[in-house]
């Protein structure tokens, strides 16, 4: 297969097609524009729908309607987009709705700023009222990016709910060679329970309400197992040179890349240390902490484009207090190098004394 | 005997409060389908409020979307099944505040759905709070003194606002308070279909109602409040009607 030389929001974009996503709606903020501005051509090139909302909760809406008619469906977005999306999202989750929706996230609450972050950490893992979960994919590199986009679609489908990509402004912004999955062809049948018209069949209907209290009850029950499901069958980390280590590093997208390189360096000096990844937020790779060799290693730090560190409550739900866990962040927008880590390590473990 | 009047197929029980012409509306919009023959392509987008108890009564395919955000939902499907018949089913406190900016742009966009647009001057669901269309003086459970125009403002005319835009075809206002403005609401919620059914774009009928409870009035006197006060207020009569040359 073909190498292209693709930047991260249009090979993100090129892949939903390819998943065979036929509809998107969007509204414009950056760092994901690329993603709209893309389908917006791509999509009418492939027979799919592509409509600028007027605004996020437009835009997720619109994925809702087109997602009850059956088609595979995605809209992309970064922070402050996030928060009008939740609302959407909630009655996606709720009416077991299948929808890919991408955060290319930026730094900051509030407007924050468009420079890359990786800020929207705890929001993402429930995002919405309610009490529910979203898988959350979190890629590290151009290709890791197009793969799960690719991915997405058919666990949404699976499941019957939303997907989150967690993108950061660096993996959106950045040009990689990737390889591109080939088209999809078949997709699961979905026949059973879109709305297209009560021709020659009883009526149907799509909601996030009922009057039958027993029958929501049942579907909290539901979404408990889906989600206790997640954890046994779908959670997926990377270990990296983390065997022998008797120093971790924790980080994911776009931190655990300079997390590597930092690892590279340290590894040439002889230094035992490793990377653990999640690239699965949700459902988290708890077991890949849990099951660390406590006696050989000696202290973790959490690596994170975000202050404060916001993995760490899941890091440590993993450590449970066995092992000294740091955090390491750069906020604002900067992004740290793979020495700004090394400086830290040897701060907090005196790693190279 | 011969048959003057048979049930629409299509609607079970009246799940409104007894009075409430929210019935009325839901049984003109399942007859008018019905005499179509469209009623097995429609797909009805129900809104949160009064609206929603839609979902127990209409044997369509129907869809509740969150509040005010129907209109987006309804473009979403029509979009994705433009041979079928999309129509919305909206409030006013759902179409006219929390969702306005998807009514707006919906119409903006000329998206060829049929909007009917129930407006009782009030909040009914959540238990008679000020809407943006409760009249000026109006009572309500949040404006205990009436509207006060120097502090809400005045009550929104939604069919004079989208008939401002270019884009939609048929706008229109009715009433329910009489047998009469009944049969004009049917004429002009089957022009409303019709319209879709003919690629025509986006279709608006907004549809004066009452809510006896909220208002606390007995029904008979809620329809002689909506003819002195609601009617002269919100001016009957189709405002735009491209087909129409109007
Ligand atoms: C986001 C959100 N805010 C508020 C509510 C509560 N709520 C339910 S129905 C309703 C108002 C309904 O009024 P209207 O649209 O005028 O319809 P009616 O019930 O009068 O027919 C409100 C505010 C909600 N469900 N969701």
């Amino acid at each position: 297969m073909s190498q292209l030389f693709m930047k991260g929001n249009e090979a993100i974009a090129e892949s939903a097609v390819r998943a065979g996503c036929e509809f998107f709606a969007g509204y414009p903020i950056t760092p994901q524009n690329e993603i709209p501005e893309y389908l917006s051509w791509r999509l009418d090139e492939v027979g799919g729908v592509f409509v600028q909302g007027e605004s996020e909760v437009a835009a997720v809406n619109m994925i809702y309607g087109a997602s009850c008619a059956g088609k595979r469906v995605m809209t992309s977005t970064s922070g402050p987009g996030l928060s009008l999306k939740a609302e959407g999202i909630s009655y996606l989750a709720a009416s077991r709705l299948p929808a890919v929706i991408v955060d290319v996230a930026r730094t900051g609450a509030g407007l924050g700023q468009i420079k890359p972050g990786q800020n929207d950490y705890w929001f993402v893992k429930s995002p919405g009222h309610g009490g529910f979960k979203t898988i959350v994919l979190a890629p590290h590199t151009v290709q890791e990016a197009v793969d799960l986009t690719y991915m997405a679609f058919d666990l949404a489908d699976r499941d019957l709910a939303p997907v989150i990509v967690l993108a950061d402004g660096v993996i959106g912004a950045m040009m990689e060679a990737v390889t591109l999955p080939p088209f999809k062809d078949t997709y699961p049948d979905k026949t059973s329970w879109i709305l297209n018209g009560a021709e020659n069949r009883e009526s149907r209907i799509i909601s996030s309400v009922t009057n039958d209290l027993n029958k929501l009850e049942s579907f909290h029950v539901y979404q408990k197992e889906l989600y206790e499901s997640w954890g046994r069958k779908d959670v997926m980390v990377e270990s990296f040179m983390a065997s022998d280590a008797e120093y971790i590093i924790a980080a994911y997208g776009t931190s655990a890349r300079i997390a590597k390189t930092a690892i590279r360096i340290l590894r040439e000096k002889g230094i035992k240390i490793g990377l653990i990844r999640p690239i699965t937020i949700v459902p988290f790779p708890y077991e890949a902490f849990e099951d660390l060799p406590y006696n050989n290693v000696k202290g973790i730090l959490v690596t994170e484009l975000c202050i404060p560190s916001q993995m760490i409550d899941d890091i440590q739900l993993g450590v449970l207090k066995r092992i000294p866990v740091h955090t390491f962040g750069r906020g604002g927008g900067f992004i740290f190098s793979p020495e700004d880590i090394i400086d830290e390590l040897n701060k907090v473990f005196s790693l190279e004394d | 005997m011969k048959n003057i009047y048979k049930k629409s197929s299509i609607i079970s029980e009246n799940a409104f409060c007894p009075g409430c012409l929210h019935g009325v509306a839901s049984k003109l919009i399942a007859e008018v389908l019905e005499e179509l023959q469209i009623h097995q392509k429609a797909i009805c987008v129900l809104p949160v409020g009064c609206g929603t108890l839609n979902m127990e009564s209409l044997k369509l395919d129907r869809v509740v979307a969150a509040h005010g955000r129907a209109p987006a939902v309804a473009t979403g499907l029509k979009r994705s099944l433009p041979d079928n018949i999309v129509f919305t089913y909206q409030g006013d406190g759902d179409l006219a505040s929390i969702g306005l900016a998807e009514i707006i742009h919906a119409a903006n966009r000329g998206e060829n759905i049929t909007v009917i647009f129930v407006n009782n001057s009030i909040y009914g669901m959540t238990g008679g709070q000020l809407a943006p269309t409760t009249l000026v003086q109006q009572q309500s459970t949040t404006s205990k003194f009436g509207r006060n125009t120097s502090t809400m403002g005045y009550p929104i005319k939604m069919a004079e606002i989208i008939t401002q835009l270019e884009s939609p075809t048929l706008v229109a206002r009715q009433s329910l308070d009489s047998p009469r403005n009944i049969i004009a609401a049917k004429k002009i919620i089957r022009r409303a279909f019709e319209n879709q059914m003919n690629h025509k774009g986006f279709s608006f009928v907004e549809l004066l109602s009452n809510c006896p409870t909220n208002w606390k009035m007995k029904p008979i006197d809620s329809l002689d409040w909506m003819r002195s006060n609601v009617i002269p207020y919100f001016e009957l009569g189709i405002l735009k009607d491209v087909e129409g040359g109007k």
